[in-house]
């Protein structure tokens, strides 16, 4: 105890408090110049007009410009479906092998498969779908020659929205299933023996108790679902080639400087997007605060 | 009662909804990889064949963007080790003040995605830098060489792996006894960079061999950023190969699956599983 005593003093020489962040030096240099100097020059240069002064002309602009609202629009859509379904299907697996009953076995197979495909996105997962469900993919192959179904005469079309919504979901669900894992976890078999002495079935259990629990954790997890799909641009521009409009697609056209040859705009849009995903990482925050009540 | 009780015990007994959610799931995971590998050995028609893969893989650009995309990986990983590991002990044994805004920080690349940062580095490093109201030249844009294109790459690249690299090394840094470590290092004599060196890096190799693998996860395949710098790398290459050829990119497709999955199996290894711990008990 004494040596540990001593050992303290060693670590810890009289120094002015300050000296000490001297040692943060490099990562806040790191931060200002990659991180904060970026994103300042695309704010600072979103409220300035062509002519160099404080103007909110690109917001008016932004705002004025229908292609740019349907493009967020869009954006937000596909987001918001595929976070949901990929929510809802994500937490019906993690259920499955967590809580469901399935053999033990079958959990790190998943937990690693999801692992995986978490990561695969952008253009290989788009060359997987159109091998997929393409116009001459083995799916729509298989479901023609053995129901005699045609998926593209009944409205589907991988290059559009439900196209692009479903390839999304093979980056969303298995995010879903690592967060939500751990979460199910959690829930202590003390409550549902609790409930079920009280009479409780398995339904009354999950709607009373398992799921009031998770939902901050359900809603905080597809809120990142929501922001995973909402910045994605790779993906998108490899399966449609820039033909479905989201946001990313137009702030890149606008990059390669093919559209509106008004920068100024560009940068409006990006701190918008960034607004908006924003606001989602403070609702998932405070979510995820809530979930810690709970679970730990 | 009784027969009801039964009943139950018996639903419990096979999980038919568990199932079915599961088989659904692997339906969606398996599906889309066997139709690329089914397609990517169809080159040859009528007979399953290689043939995909032996042209992918010699084509000299191939090699190249890939080799590209793998330095710039090792780049990332070293740069992002060298700025993380210390920032996160020093924070962890000295500054604990400076923890919410660092873990801050880390976590802003999640508000910015890779489209919008690229956009950013680009209005910024795509003009010549000047001292602040004057115009006197500081700094070339950087854009216009391929040594400050390739430093903004990897800047961009580290900005990416930073949430996951910073969290990977303070779990890393929270399971072990660091401060016990460094007061024993420190009365044995050593120095700083002996501590960093031969106490801490050696002693966070899991962590930071995820944190590595993960990076290596997201740099090598990546589109974004490389393509609006126009870097030569992986990523890019796969997207204009799957403009012109067919077979070809399927084949990279799936080769590109399997190291995701090599990174991934190797991370579950070495970290010992860390995803299947804490059952239901």
């Amino acid at each position: 105890m004494t040596a540990a005593a001593s050992a303290t003093q060693i670590v810890k020489p009289r120094q002015p408090g300050f000296i000490v962040w001297l040692g943060l030096i490099p990562f806040f240099l790191f931060a200002v110049l990659f991180l904060f100097l970026p994103s300042a020059s695309l704010f600072i240069g979103s409220l300035t007009d062509n002519a160099g002064h404080f103007s909110l002309v690109h917001f008016y602009e932004l705002f004025a410009a229908p292609d740019i609202l349907n493009a967020y629009w869009l954006s937000i859509s596909i987001s918001a479906v595929t976070a949901i379904g990929g929510g809802i299907f994500g937490f019906l697996l993690a259920y499955s092998v967590t809580v469901g009953g399935l053999p033990k076995a079958l959990r790190p197979a998943l937990i690693t498969f999801s692992g995986v495909a978490s990561n695969f996105a952008g253009v290989p997962l788009a060359f997987a779908f159109v091998a997929t469900v393409g116009r001459t993919g083995l799916v729509t192959a298989l479901l023609k020659s053995v129901f005699g179904i045609n998926i593209y005469n009944s409205g589907f079309n991988l290059y559009s929205f439900a196209g692009l919504s479903v390839t999304y979901m093979y980056f969303q669900f298995p995010l879903m299933v690592l967060i939500m894992a751990p979460a199910l976890d959690g829930l202590r078999r003390e409550w549902r023996e609790a409930a079920e002495n009280l009479g409780a079935n398995s339904t009354q259990y999950w709607w009373k108790v398992g799921l009031p629990i998770l939902l901050p954790s359900i809603l905080g997890t597809m809120i990142l679902l929501f922001g995973n799909a909402f910045g994605a641009y790779a993906t998108a521009y490899a399966l449609t080639g820039g033909a479905l409009p989201i946001i990313t697609i137009q702030i890149g056209a606008e990059i390669r400087g093919d559209v509106l040859h008004n920068v100024g705009l560009g940068y409006a849009m990006a701190f918008g997007m960034v607004i908006i995903m924003a606001i989602s990482l403070i609702g998932y925050s405070m979510l995820q605060r809530m979930t810690e009540r709970w679970i730990r | 009662m009784k027969r009801a009780f039964n009943l139950r015990y018996s639903l419990r007994r096979f999980p038919f909804w568990s199932w079915l959610w599961f088989i659904l799931g692997a339906l969606y995971f398996i599906l889309p990889l066997y139709a690329t590998l089914d397609f990517s050995l169809r080159m040859k028609r009528g007979v399953i064949s290689l043939q995909a893969y032996s042209s992918a893989f010699s084509d000299p650009q191939f090699f190249q963007t890939f080799l590209f995309s793998n330095l710039m990986a090792l780049a990332t990983i070293f740069i992002s080790l060298v700025l993380i590991v210390p920032t996160c002990y020093w924070i962890r044994l000295r500054v604990p003040a400076a923890r919410r805004i660092v873990e801050f920080i880390t976590l802003m690349p999640f508000v910015i995605p890779a489209i919008i940062l690229v956009f950013g580095l680009i209005a910024i490093y795509g003009a010549p830098i000047n001292i602040p109201f004057t115009s006197i030249n500081l700094l070339a844009p950087l854009t216009e060489s391929d040594l400050g294109t390739n430093l903004l790459l990897a800047a961009g690249y580290i900005v990416l792996a930073m949430p996951y690299m910073y969290r990977a090394v303070d779990t890393g840094l929270q399971a072990m006894n660091m401060r016990a470590l460094t007061e024993a290092a420190q009365s044995l004599g050593a120095n700083w960079f002996t501590i960093m060196i031969r106490v801490i890096f050696p002693n966070l190799r899991s962590a930071l061999l995820s944190g590595a693998l993960l990076t290596f996860a997201i740099v090598v395949g990546e589109v974004t950023i490389s393509s609006f710098l126009n870097r030569p790398a992986f990523g890019p290459y796969l997207w204009l190969l799957g403009q012109h050829r067919s077979y070809e990119p399927a084949a990279l497709a799936f080769f590109s699956f399997l190291l995701t999955w090599a990174a991934m199996g190797l991370i579950q290894l070495v970290s010992g599983g860390q995803g299947q711990v804490s059952g239901a008990h």
